[in-house]
């Protein structure tokens, strides 16, 4: 309990635990105590040489490109071979017949109009449904169209950063916690859904689904802060519908377990990651015990799956054990 | 206290003064740059507020007002209630409905009809975007053509009005180029046509009349007590549900007969 507690602080923009033998397990406590014993150093300096050459996989990568191509896809021709697959865009749609709506858009009309509208709570609550079991955040790095844009831009953002022509200009996390909850004010105070005017989320799927328009100059100018000023700063610090998820997903069943067994804490995995606060544990002598499960902020990409050489962090279905 | 002793004691000080200050100067440091991400979090945080905001001024200032599909509530609830996901822009058979663009503020993504370009003709009979809308954004509370209130028709330019002139129309209504759409009955109950493909020919053009899809709602009159002179005028009744069908199919360049959105009778 104490550990979804710090999760969810952790996901609001408090700063992550620290190393603290205190609360370490005994079995952790026994690990963390071999892993500093000389001949364990030794190995753990002669397998990080060697790591180097080891080959990483992009096996989710592939996975989650696919998903988001796929889902979106499934929008833009069901409308244009006219199929009605799916209706509507990623605000608010129909899956065959079934109502769907985004829990961030749904929420934001509702504190806008102030009423109860039925469709819309059968399609939020279906879609609530989905994203906890499928673990919140995997919504982005699945489905928002948005994140892909946003990875290609931290593409070049990464190679930028080499010839030192940019820099990452860190916000504080706590920022989105802030607009969050500005953003739902500002929607009971003017009475209008004010986020969905600049959320890119929906413009880039209306765009796709109902062609390009202006709207689309704001997403650009968006990635090119992403480029040029602050790594991932959209997904990072701002959006409230990454948020929403967070929240929703925070008990998930479907998350990302640490194993601190083969770990070498070299952090790559934190090097990746687009929330790296929740991979805090795998940090030498931070976890306290030995598996962790990955905090609510996690969107579930994989990319520390992929990344990681000595296969410590992998996919979890929380019970898959016991039923299996 | 010897001379020497007295000069390592103020050495001593002298050094722990140094050690003081580089302790301060490293915690200012860190301190300075966690002030700067703060700084930097309010700076961008605001500006992303404010630009949310900058899409306050074209709803209010009304820079675009907007032709909303069929059944749409009050302008103000309908911007809160749509959650802008265009399900009606896909129902509609004649593609009537386009969704709005960042120019329009709070407006992007919320649905409207050019009616010259491409008009609403009823031809789904169901009022198939209403059925769409999952947030009644387009009320639920009406089901029958008639009593879809978008607006209402005004002849605008009286004096470039072939009826008012008495003229003949023949021909297609817009040119051969014009893309829009419209269901004619006696071609083909089920199916909408090119315009284009419909040519016209009237001793005296009656098209706004004529192609309206709501019996009652427009009439065309004799503009002269006197019999000898020929004239007509066509007048937009009670029944009017502002579809916008006399708008788009009006073959006078700019059209002479308009729909003025959200327009009621109490207002005229």
């Amino acid at each position: 309990m104490s550990g979804f507690i710090a999760s969810l602080k952790t996901m609001f923009g408090a700063k992550p635990p620290v190393r603290d033998p205190q609360k370490w397990s005994p079995e952790a406590k026994e690990m963390h105590e071999f892993k500093r014993t000389s001949e364990e150093v030794k190995k753990r300096i002669k397998a990080l040489k060697e790591e180097k050459d080891l080959p990483r996989g992009k096996k989710w990568k592939v996975w989650r490109w696919t998903s988001i191509a796929v889902v979106n896809l499934m929008f833009v021709v069901s409308y244009w071979l006219d199929v009605q697959l799916v209706e509507g865009a990623l605000t608010a749609s129909r899956f065959v017949g079934f109502h769907m709506a985004d829990l961030n858009s749904a929420l934001q009309v509702m504190l806008a109009h102030k009423a109860i509208l039925i469709n819309l709570i059968i399609g939020t609550v279906t879609v609530f449904i989905l994203w906890w079991l499928l673990g919140g955040r995997t919504f982005c790095s699945w489905v928002c169209p948005y994140h892909l844009l946003s990875e290609w831009a931290e593409m070049i953002h990464l190679k930028l950063r080499k010839t030192k022509l940019v820099r990452d200009n860190t916000l504080h996390r706590g920022t989105r916690t802030v607009l969050y909850i500005i953003f739902a004010l500002l929607a009971v105070v003017t009475g209008y859904t004010v986020f969905e005017a600049i959320s890119p989320v929906g413009i880039v799927s209306r765009a796709l689904i109902y062609g390009p328009g202006l709207a689309l100059v704001w997403v650009a100018g968006l990635l090119i802060v992403e480029i040029f000023f602050s790594r991932r700063f959209w997904c990072r610090y701002i959006c409230p519908i990454g948020m929403t998820y967070g929240i929703v997903g925070s008990i998930a069943p479907v998350r990302i377990k640490y194993d601190m067994k083969d770990c070498l804490h070299e952090g790559d995995c934190r090097k990746v990651c687009l929330v790296p606060h929740v991979l805090e544990p795998t940090k030498m002598g931070y976890a306290n015990h030995i598996t962790e499960i990955v905090g609510a902020d996690c969107t579930r990409c994989g990319m520390c799956v992929d990344i990681c050489p000595t296969n410590s962090l992998n996919f979890d279905i929380m019970g898959a054990k016991k039923l299996l | 206290m010897s001379d020497q002793e007295q000069l390592d004691s103020t050495d001593v000080e002298k050094a722990d003064k140094k050690a003081v200050k580089k302790a301060k100067k490293k915690i200012s440091k860190n301190q300075r740059k966690a002030r700067r991400e703060f700084l930097r979090s309010i700076g961008v945080g605001g500006a992303v507020v404010g630009a949310s905001i900058l899409g306050f001024f074209p709803v209010e200032k009304k820079w675009a007002p907007r032709l909303r599909p069929p059944g749409a509530i009050g302008e103000k609830d309908f911007l809160a209630a749509c959650i802008k996901c265009g399900q009606c822009v896909q129902v509609c058979p004649v593609e009537a409905i386009v969704l709005g663009d960042l120019d329009e503020g709070f407006g992007v993504g919320a649905p409207y009809i050019v009616a010259r370009d491409q008009a609403c003709d009823f031809s789904c009979d169901a009022l198939q975007c209403i059925l769409a809308c999952p947030t009644e954004a387009l009320t639920h509370k009406i089901d029958k053509k008639e009593q879809v209130r978008m607006g209402l028709a005004r002849l605008a330019r009286p004096n470039a009005c072939l009826a008012v002139k008495s003229k003949p129309f023949k021909g297609q209504a817009r040119g051969p180029d014009f893309e829009g759409l419209m269901r004619y009955e006696k071609v083909d109950r089920w199916n909408p046509i090119k315009i284009a493909d419909h040519p016209y020919d009237l001793k005296v053009c009656d098209l706004c009349v004529r192609e309206c899809p709501i019996p009652g709602a427009i009439d065309m009159e004799p503009l002269y007590e006197d019999p000898t002179r020929e004239g007509w005028i066509p007048v937009v009744d009670k029944e009017c549900t502002g579809c916008g069908v006399c708008e788009m199919i009006c073959p006078v360049e700019p059209g002479c007969i308009v729909i003025d959105e959200r327009k009621t009778w109490e207002d005229v």
